[in-house]
């Protein structure tokens, strides 16, 4: 025998390394609808399967709590078995002597107060309270149900007009989803159980890059109704409003105090991400079924709210989120400080940016930082950094976006928290100070929160700083209406009623805070439905597109198409669209890795496609 | 056009042709568990399973269609294995004390254990057991549910009443009534679709032939049957008899040998609710402006049930005549009373229905006038019926013809086609016509009405007066009609529904022939015996007309409301 031996890979344990990555996949993609009990359940049986089997707490204690939430799901627990899993939880949580065991517990407990609900109606119901209505995941996550099995089926049987046709069913921002996305119905995508999710939004892209859109005429419109509906903001959502309130026959009024529609897709997002012909595209055909339009309009100054609920029968305040969040540290009122709000405005206003020669520092951590900073790469900036107080992997700009600043030349400077503005004589910022900090304890979201380090401050020289850290919404003087707010968020109903007069409703980022263009487009569709009802109408928003059946393919694990974009050292150059789209090859081959939930799994049974609302 | 392969056979179908049905198109078997055409195609239950040349897993061929090109194999190894595995599955969560199972005969599941040669079950056998009210008309057996889906969908897709739902997820998926409520307190309308398209035992009706078999033996009582008119177009299937074979007479003599003192036709009855139901339209349509219109007819107790839960406003519009079968026991129990000279009380009243509700229908206090307990004491679907002449050991092959009991067994065809979708308007009118004219019109001169379609609309033609009227079956048509009458879209005169599809020859209690529907077949037989029949108009039927002449006076009069009319809205639901 070797005194010792050096480690070699044994198959059974690569094996298993190999299924728990699976494992961590498949339990990303779980499925929406299933009993949350019995996946607690579930992942207590995992917790307990890696104990070692020395201590009491763990080794028998999580024993207990299964036969305890066993009994929950076969209907023999009353409130006193909740009392013990409780209690049991609590103990092993306090005593077991590692991980294995007190995190087991600890998972259970936040189990326990967050699926209060699913618990008490096992116990009471002998139920679920959840129904058998599992959905379509990718439709499910999808804000506006989007019927996405059924355009990446006709996408990918070449059939892209019918694909847009049936994307705009419930989303008339075809293009502007294709392009820029959040892509939320990829998360529980099922093909993250065999390899990974379908690249939808890349599909999407094809769809709308492919297809003639001149060609595909507007939807049939109901009768008019002689009702007239003001919109306030011509954003994705009061337009997705005003979209389908035409198609039910009703006449929309869009008021827009900037010089152009689109709102945040033109004032916020630079043409980078988003050409602004693209944009045009959706905003043309949603123009085309007969929307009024008052561009330089504003609410209050040019129009009063009072005369607008005289005038009309509804009114839907969809304004978002254009205001900065307050940034007040010292020398914050320096030249040269400027908000990500006014910078992204004026590129969207086609004001010339120079940054020429100029070194630039950005605060923030978030998508809107990344815009900035990319911006600013492209007006000529001599040198961009980004000053973030916690960690890159703690942004909440989405990787991508992160990974393409870099490509282009931005650097990141982390964990560092701004302390104060340094500015001249003149009152011209010359450099940000900012205090090192340490990762400590996580917070309440899971994010490690940044406290000061033991260390001095720095001071890096700046001659344009942009201020990212957040947006807000300026809803005074629709409070002063008597339409609620909190924390300048307008308050609404489920359903996008105010607490104003009734026929006055409200959505999109005025209602949510700053979110993205698909949530804001979903509450668009949400209030056009309830003002449709409100104005006493049931009219139906529907398409007749056949969806292509299934095509019979080997579930094979295969490599997903990812979107490319052009070479970093070009496309920092100039303000075009940096993503390239899918060939077709490519295009064929992605939409025949969805794997059809609508027709194959649950959706076949209940859940399925909604092919009116 | 699309070509393909099975099991090495070329075959061209039309795109969008399901494997499964190309197979049976070249007589090519595939088995299947939970697949009912356009109800429940979800591949639930993997039977159907196929292989496809070149494509490791295998696919369910009743929701799946054949594509170019492709070469499909039903009965490969790979098939035969998985299939019968999903079997053995199935079977280990399924209570298989088949000799007392009601469905032991026309068992789905137990006929493809059977076709797979399944003896022994490799796995553990668990089975479900939930509670149930065993004196609910309708039973559901949770030990012989295989999950199929069936009665969700029928109850949701069909009959759009709701009752069945999916609970839970995994391995604790199961079937119950939505959100677990006690059925009874759920508006269940007890049509008993989801019996018929069960393919187990997990559904079935309440048996009440133990009821029946010791009132036979009870010597202090008379037992008298009525047959319902769809019974006599179904009972033979129970014996594998083709129309010809199944006769009227036969059925008769079966029934005797049962035990029943006398045994009678809900067809006189069906009669005597024309007389009535005939001339309440006539009243309702000359006093059009206070009248509750349009009237609807009120012999389908599924009807009513869902009338009172989704459509309450509507409950006056219910013609008040009773169903044939309330009819049937008032006068029983009371002008028949009197010529066998006994007190009601010595009678038991049994009806054969071909329905499920009816069981709740004879129970309702409020429709009880006869002064004895019940007027109707047990009503037996044709299905209990079929197991008590085996029960009986009565020999098919050596029946002789036999005919009903006089007075209350003289029906004519107008009765018969009671138990078809649109005959009780067809009787109705041929006998309105003769109320209003003294003549009788073509007996099949409103034969219009007739038809396949859940909704039927026309107007007839009753001596210059114009009648709009609609034949509906289904409760999922229904509802859709209700709608319409509530919104004003529509408005008729006279209304017949049925809350089974293709009326009660499609009943809950009929005969159960795993995906098949049956009703129009059956319809079809009671059309042909109206044809062949001498009497064929209601207000002919002499011992109808004995009746008014000898007990009732004439329709609605005073001793008729008292005996033959109901308000459905004072009913115990």
């Amino acid at each position: 025998m070797s005194r010792l031996t050096v480690m070699t890979d044994d198959r059974a344990s690569s094996t298993t390394l190999t299924l728990a990555k699976e494992f961590k996949q498949r339990i990303i993609a779980s499925p929406p609808g299933v009993c949350l009990v019995e996946m607690q359940l579930a992942m207590l049986k995992v917790c307990h399967a890696q104990s070692c089997g020395k201590c009491v707490p763990c080794r028998d204690g999580l024993g207990k709590l299964e036969d305890l939430l066993e009994d929950v799901l076969n209907n023999r627990a009353t409130e006193n078995t909740l009392a013990l899993i409780e209690k049991t939880a609590k103990n092993i949580e306090l005593s077991a002597d590692c991980a294995i065991g007190f995190e087991a517990a600890r998972m259970v407990l936040v189990g326990l107060d967050g699926l209060q609900e699913d618990y008490i109606s096992h116990v009471k119901h002998h139920r679920c309270s959840g129904s058998f209505e599992q959905p379509i995941p990718c439709i499910d996550q999808c804000p506006a149900h989007v019927d996405i099995p059924g355009y990446i089926a006709l996408t990918g049987a070449g059939r892209y007009e019918d694909a847009v046709r049936l994307i705009r069913k419930d989303n008339p921002f075809p293009v502007a989803c294709a392009l820029i996305c959040e892509h939320p119905c990829e998360q529980r995508c099922r093909r993250n159980m065999l390899d990974s999710s379908v690249n939808i939004r890349g599909l999407k892209r094809s769809a709308v890059d492919f297809a003639d859109l001149d060609s595909i005429p507007v939807p049939p419109k109901a009768e008019p109704t002689g009702k007239r509906i003001a919109i306030i903001g011509g954003g994705p959502s009061g337009l997705t409003t005003a979209y389908f309130l035409q198609l039910m026959g009703h006449q929309t009024v869009v008021f827009e105090e900037k010089p152009a529609l689109g709102g945040m897709l033109r004032y916020g997002i630079p043409n980078y991400r988003f050409p602004r012909k693209r944009l045009a595209q959706d905003i043309d055909y949603i123009l085309k079924t007969g929307v009024e339009v008052r561009l330089n309009t504003q609410i209050g100054r040019d129009i009063s709210m009072e005369d607008l609920e005289k005038e009309y029968d509804a009114i839907y305040i969809s304004i978002g989120a254009q205001t900065d969040k307050n940034f007040d540290i010292e020398g914050a009122d320096s030249l040269n400080v400027i908000s990500a709000v006014n910078l992204l405005r004026d590129v969207g206003l086609e004001k010339r940016l120079d940054f020429s020669g100029l070194k630039v520092a950005v605060i923030g951590g978030g998508n809107v930082a990344m815009d900035c900073a990319r911006t600013a790469i492209r007006a000529n900036a001599e040198k961009v950094s980004i000053i973030y107080r916690r960690q890159e992997k703690d942004m909440t700009a989405s990787p991508v976006e992160v990974r393409g600043a870099i490509e282009e030349g931005v650097e990141l400077f982390t964990l560092q928290a701004p302390l104060r503005v340094e500015a001249d004589e003149e009152g011209k910022a010359v450099a940000l100070w900012t205090q090192p900090q340490i990762s400590g304890l996580y917070d309440r979201n899971g994010r490690p929160k940044s406290n000061k380090a033991d260390k001095d401050p720095i001071r890096m020289p700046a001659d344009i700083i942009l201020v990212a850290i957040g947006q807000d919404i300026e809803s005074e003087q629709f409070e002063e209406q008597g339409i609620s707010t909190k924390w300048n968020r307008i308050i609404t109903d489920e359903g996008g009623k105010t607490t104003g007069n009734p026929g006055v409703f409200s959505g999109g980022d005025c209602v949510s805070g700053p979110a993205t263009v698909i949530k804001a487009i979903a509450a668009g569709k949400v209030v056009a439905a309830n003002i449709d009802e409100y104005l006493g109408y049931h009219h139906e928003i529907t398409v007749d597109v056949d969806i292509p059946s299934p095509l019979m393919n080997d579930k094979l694990p295969s490599g997903r198409i990812h979107l490319t974009e052009r070479e970093a050292c070009e496309r920092k150059n100039d303000f075009d669209g940096i993503e390239n789209a899918m060939s077709r090859e490519e295009t064929i081959q992605e939409a025949a890795r969805c794997l059809r939930c609508d027709h194959y799994g649950c959706g076949v049974l209940r859940g399925g496609r909604e092919l009116r609302w | 056009m699309v070509n393909a392969k099975i099991n090495g056979i070329e075959i061209q179908v039309e795109k969008g042709t399901t494997i499964l049905d190309a197979a049976r198109e070249k007589g090519i078997r595939i088995p299947t568990l939970c697949y009912l055409k356009e109800i429940n195609e979800i591949g639930a239950c993997r039977v159907c399973l196929v292989e496809i040349g070149g494509k490791k897993n295998l696919v369910a061929a009743c929701n799946n269609v054949v594509e170019e090109g492709m070469e499909i194999f039903t009965n490969s190894p790979k098939v035969q294995s998985a299939r019968r595995t999903n079997v053995e599955l199935i079977l280990s969560q399924h209570d298989f004390r088949c000799a007392t199972c009601v469905r032991g005969n026309d068992c789905n599941l137990q006929r493809l254990a059977r076709e797979l040669n399944i003896i022994e079950i490799p796995y553990k056998i668990e089975i479900e057991n939930q509670p149930w009210d065993h004196s609910f008309p309708i039973i559901r057996d949770s030990a012989k549910c295989i999950k199929c889906m069936r009665c969700v969908q029928v109850c949701d897709k069909i009959q759009t009443m709701g009752v069945w739902d999916i609970i839970n997820t995994g391995k604790r998926t199961s079937v119950s009534t939505v959100d677990m409520q006690n059925i009874e307190d759920m508006d269940c309308a007890l049509c008993g679709q989801c019996i018929t398209h069960c393919p187990t035992g997990a559904l079935r009706e309440r048996n009440d032939t133990v009821k029946v078999m010791d009132a036979i033996m009870d010597p202090d009582q008379i037992v008298i049957a009525q047959i319902a008119p769809a019974v006599r177009a179904a009972w033979g299937e129970g014996f594998g008899l083709s129309t010809e074979q199944a006769t009227v007479g036969k059925m008769v003599s079966a029934a005797r040998q049962i035990g029943f003192d006398y045994i009678f036709d809900t067809d006189f009855s069906a009669d005597l609710t024309i007389m009535e139901e005939g001339h309440e339209l006539l009243e309702r349509l000359s006093h059009e402006k206070d009248a509750k219109m349009p009237m609807f007819t009120s012999c389908c107790p599924g009807w009513v049930r869902f009338m009172r839960s989704q459509f309450p406003d509507y409950v006056d519009n219910l013609s008040t005549a009773k169903s044939p079968q309330q009819m049937f026991g008032a006068i029983a129990k009371t002008y028949y009373a009197d010529i066998l000279g006994v007190t009601p009380d010595k009678i038991t009243c049994v009806s054969i229905m071909p329905c499920t509700a009816k069981k709740y229908e004879c129970a309702v206090p409020q429709v009880n006038d006869s002064g004895a307990d019940r007027d109707v004491d047990v009503s037996l679907t044709t299905r209990e019926f079929i197991r008590m002449l085996r029960a009986a050991q009565v020999n098919i092959d050596t029946l002789e013809e036999d005919a009903f009991d006089e007075p209350l067994g003289i029906g004519t065809g107008a009765g018969v086609i009671f138990g078809a979708t649109g005959g009780v308007m067809e009787a109705a009118l041929r006998s309105a016509y003769y109320f209003v004219t003294g003549k009788n019109p073509g007996a099949d001169d409103f034969s219009i009405v007739r038809g396949e379609d859940g909704i039927r609309e026309v107007t007839v033609d009753i001596a210059g007066t114009p009648v709009h009227a609609a034949v509906v079956s289904g409760l999922g048509n229904a509802r859709n009609l209700m709608e319409r009458v509530s919104r004003g879209e529509v408005s008729y005169d006279f209304v017949e529904v049925m809350a089974c599809p293709g009326g009660c020859a499609g009943g809950g209690g009929q005969p159960i022939h795993d995906g098949l529907e049956l009703a129009c077949q059956r319809g079809q037989k009671l059309y042909a015996l109206d044809k062949g029949s001498q009497l064929r108009f209601s207000h002919e039927n002499p011992a109808i007309v004995q009746a008014y002449d000898k007990f009732l006076d004439r329709p609605l009069s005073h001793k008729s409301h008292e005996l033959l009319h109901t308000r459905q809205a004072e009913w115990d639901l």
